[in-house]
């Protein structure tokens, strides 16, 4: 039992993290700490792929000597890594977005406050 | 140039997306012709690609040509090229409409922004289609989705947001999906929807399997909204631009039930959905609670973009029901009302969007029987989609929940006959109250305006040429396809069915 929690940390870890970022999501009124909560939820995700590929005793995969015959157990698995890449890119960008979206409702509202953003759109349509 | 058609429409439009805010640095009004040329473009390829795949089988493109596992594969084959085939006609007469209608509701300085942020959205679309890899899709779909943001935001006041509330849930999904594709590689060790599939035939199921194949319809049920993840739908739908709202509607919502029909149906496999976990079920059941909601929903709203919104969650119930059904009655009727719901829906957000332009709103209870005369032609549109929505016999509307009726009847699931039968009533319900509204005189008016009956209200005019062709080739086309659906499920979509069916 304690082997499995021990033997799968990095994986409990990302679970804590996918959790705080769904909680912030969520829970919280704040909108600019909901984005906190998107970029934690999708730092979460890359911390999983990145844990599954690394190995012990293994190193960077780069073929020094290409005549040898190649042993894949002596290399960590590269392609998570430059998936994650990509990821990290989309990442960015949806913070881009959302920090756009989030100036164009402080210019119409002046305010980022999710209660009170509500309270001021339910006003505005009464009128 | 003919060889290398199945990767054409996506990367048409993403270097038309590119190219688009580079040339309107000089001439502004380019930006709309060059996205006219590459959706006719890109529409003319996805036919060749259709009939490619109909006459040929499936076509496997290789990226820079390199061997599958190992490199990006598109497959064409008659599932891909019909769906594409669909958004692609879809978004080229939509793309029309956008000319006059972006110029009145968005200020000029966005305008090369936003057929930018079109062509990158449809550039994501057709991706996911043709994608034959699962991270591949991934990064389509948040192409797709993040242009898709930008476009809600053009809207009015409340645009932003929708958009963000859209924005927090769709990343979410896109999360959920990428967790999913993690879990299917550690399992198979790749990435490639084929190879993946053979791997799994010889895998007995694991938890991790289980655990991809749940992330998965999670994410991906956030993007179709299915029931009890559409939350972010009325919103954004209703505080879009109309042009938005009409390319949207149609397009956004299908390629979330697209990649579930082809994740689950086509690389998982009928096996792993229905006796490993009940994936089909659940989505069956959700969707049969989402028509219901839907269109009740739809009965209480008294706007009729919010109105058409719900009514678009109750419609993706209804692709959503034909997949979980596990039965090719069930499957051709879902594939039918992809087409179906996007031609209807788009023409219905058109008209929606004509009544905004000339009228300055589109609420229910301040239409009046002076649109008969004034907006003859928008109006007649509005009916033909509305009766497609309930299912009257010639338009398309009846013809994919007859098949879907028939997929009910093959399995035994008499509720959700019940389900498919009530909500056609229910669609009735929502929808007359609109077409009465503007053909039948009201109690209070008639006497009134009795003496100025026959004079048309001044300033409402039918809308300019360039809104209408659009909306009335998709109203005529609701009932081309009619007359050609039993033409369209032999030849296309009964090629299109997974193995094991």
């Amino acid at each position: 039992m304690i082997e499995f929690f021990l033997g799968h940390y990095a994986y409990w870890f990302v679970l804590i993290l996918l959790v705080i970022g769904l909680y912030g999501m969520i829970i919280k009124h704040n909108l600019v700490k909901k984005v906190i909560g998107l970029s934690i939820f999708q730092v979460a995700i890359i911390l999983f792929f990145i844990a599954s590929s690394t190995k012990w005793e293994a190193t960077v995969p780069v073929l020094a000597n290409h005549h040898e015959k190649i042993q894949a157990a002596a290399y960590i698995n590269p392609l998570p890594h430059t998936l994650m890449l990509t990821a990290i890119v989309v990442g960015v960008a949806t913070s881009g977005v959302s920090f756009a979206l989030l100036i164009l409702t402080y210019r119409r509202y002046k305010t980022l406050n999710e209660t009170e953003l509500l309270k001021r759109m339910s006003e505005e349509d009464a009128e | 140039m003919l060889s290398n058609s199945p990767a054409l429409p996506p990367l048409i439009y993403l270097l038309t997306g590119i190219f688009i805010p580079l040339a309107a640095w000089k001439w502004k009004k380019l930006s709309f012709w060059l996205a006219l040329g590459a959706t006719s473009a890109a529409t003319f390829f996805s036919f060749f690609n259709l009939s490619q795949a109909l006459s040929q089988g499936s076509v496997s493109y290789r990226f820079g040509g390199w061997i599958p596992p190992i490199g990006i594969e598109y497959v064409l084959d008659p599932l891909s090229g019909f769906v594409t085939s669909v958004i692609n006609f879809i978004a080229f007469v939509v793309i029309i409409y956008a000319y006059r209608s972006v110029a009145q509701e968005i200020r000029e300085f966005r305008w090369t922004p936003f057929y930018a942020l079109v062509m990158l959205f449809l550039s994501g679309a057709n991706g996911i289609i043709m994608t034959g890899d699962f991270f591949n899709l991934y990064v389509f779909l948040e192409i797709g989705s993040l242009s898709l943001y930008g476009l809600i935001a053009l809207g009015d006041k409340k645009s932003p947001v929708a958009a963000f509330r859209y924005l927090i849930m769709g990343t979410v999904g896109g999360g959920f999906y990428l967790l999913g594709v993690g879990f299917t590689y550690l399992v198979t060790g790749s990435l490639n929807m084929g190879d993946v599939h053979h791997i799994l035939f010889n895998l007995s199921p694991s938890p991790p399997l289980i655990v991809a194949m749940t992330l998965m319809l999670i994410g991906l049920g956030i993007k179709m909204a299915v029931f009890p993840l559409h939350g972010w739908l009325p919103d954004a739908y209703t505080h879009a631009p109309s042009a938005v709202s009409a390319i949207m509607a149609p397009i956004g919502t299908k390629i979330g039930a697209y990649a579930i029909a082809r994740i689950f149906f086509f690389i998982f496999g009928v096996k792993l959905i229905t006796q490993v976990i009940p994936a089909a079920q659940v989505l069956s059941w959700l969707s049969a609670i989402g028509i219901v909601y839907g269109s009740i929903m739809a009965m209480a709203q008294n706007e009729i973009k919010r109105m058409l919104a719900y009514s678009s969650i109750a419609q993706v119930g209804y692709i959503g029901l034909g997949l979980g059904l596990v039965s090719p009655y069930g499957f051709i009727g879902a594939l039918l009302h992809i087409l179906n719901h996007g031609l209807m829906k788009a023409c219905l957000f058109l008209v929606a969007g004509n009544f905004r332009l000339k009228l300055g709103h589109s609420r229910i209870d301040r239409l009046d029987d002076s649109l008969r005369q004034s907006m003859p032609w928008s109006s007649a549109a509005f009916t033909v989609a509305a009766l497609a929505m309930i299912g009257v016999p010639p338009t398309v509307g009846f013809f994919s929940k007859w098949y879907l009726a028939l997929g009910t009847i093959e399995t035994k699931n008499w509720l959700f006959l019940a389900v498919i039968l009530i909500s056609s009533l229910l669609n009735a319900v929502y929808f007359f109250r609109v077409i009465e509204r503007m053909y039948f005189p009201s109690q209070k008016l008639t006497k009134a305006s009795k003496n100025s009956f026959n004079e048309p209200k001044m300033g409402k005019r039918e809308v300019s040429f360039s809104l209408l062709l659009p909306t009335l080739i998709l109203a005529l086309a609701l009932v081309v396809v009619g007359f050609l659906n039993t033409w369209i499920v032999k030849t296309i979509l009964m090629k299109a069915l997974p193995a094991g069916l």
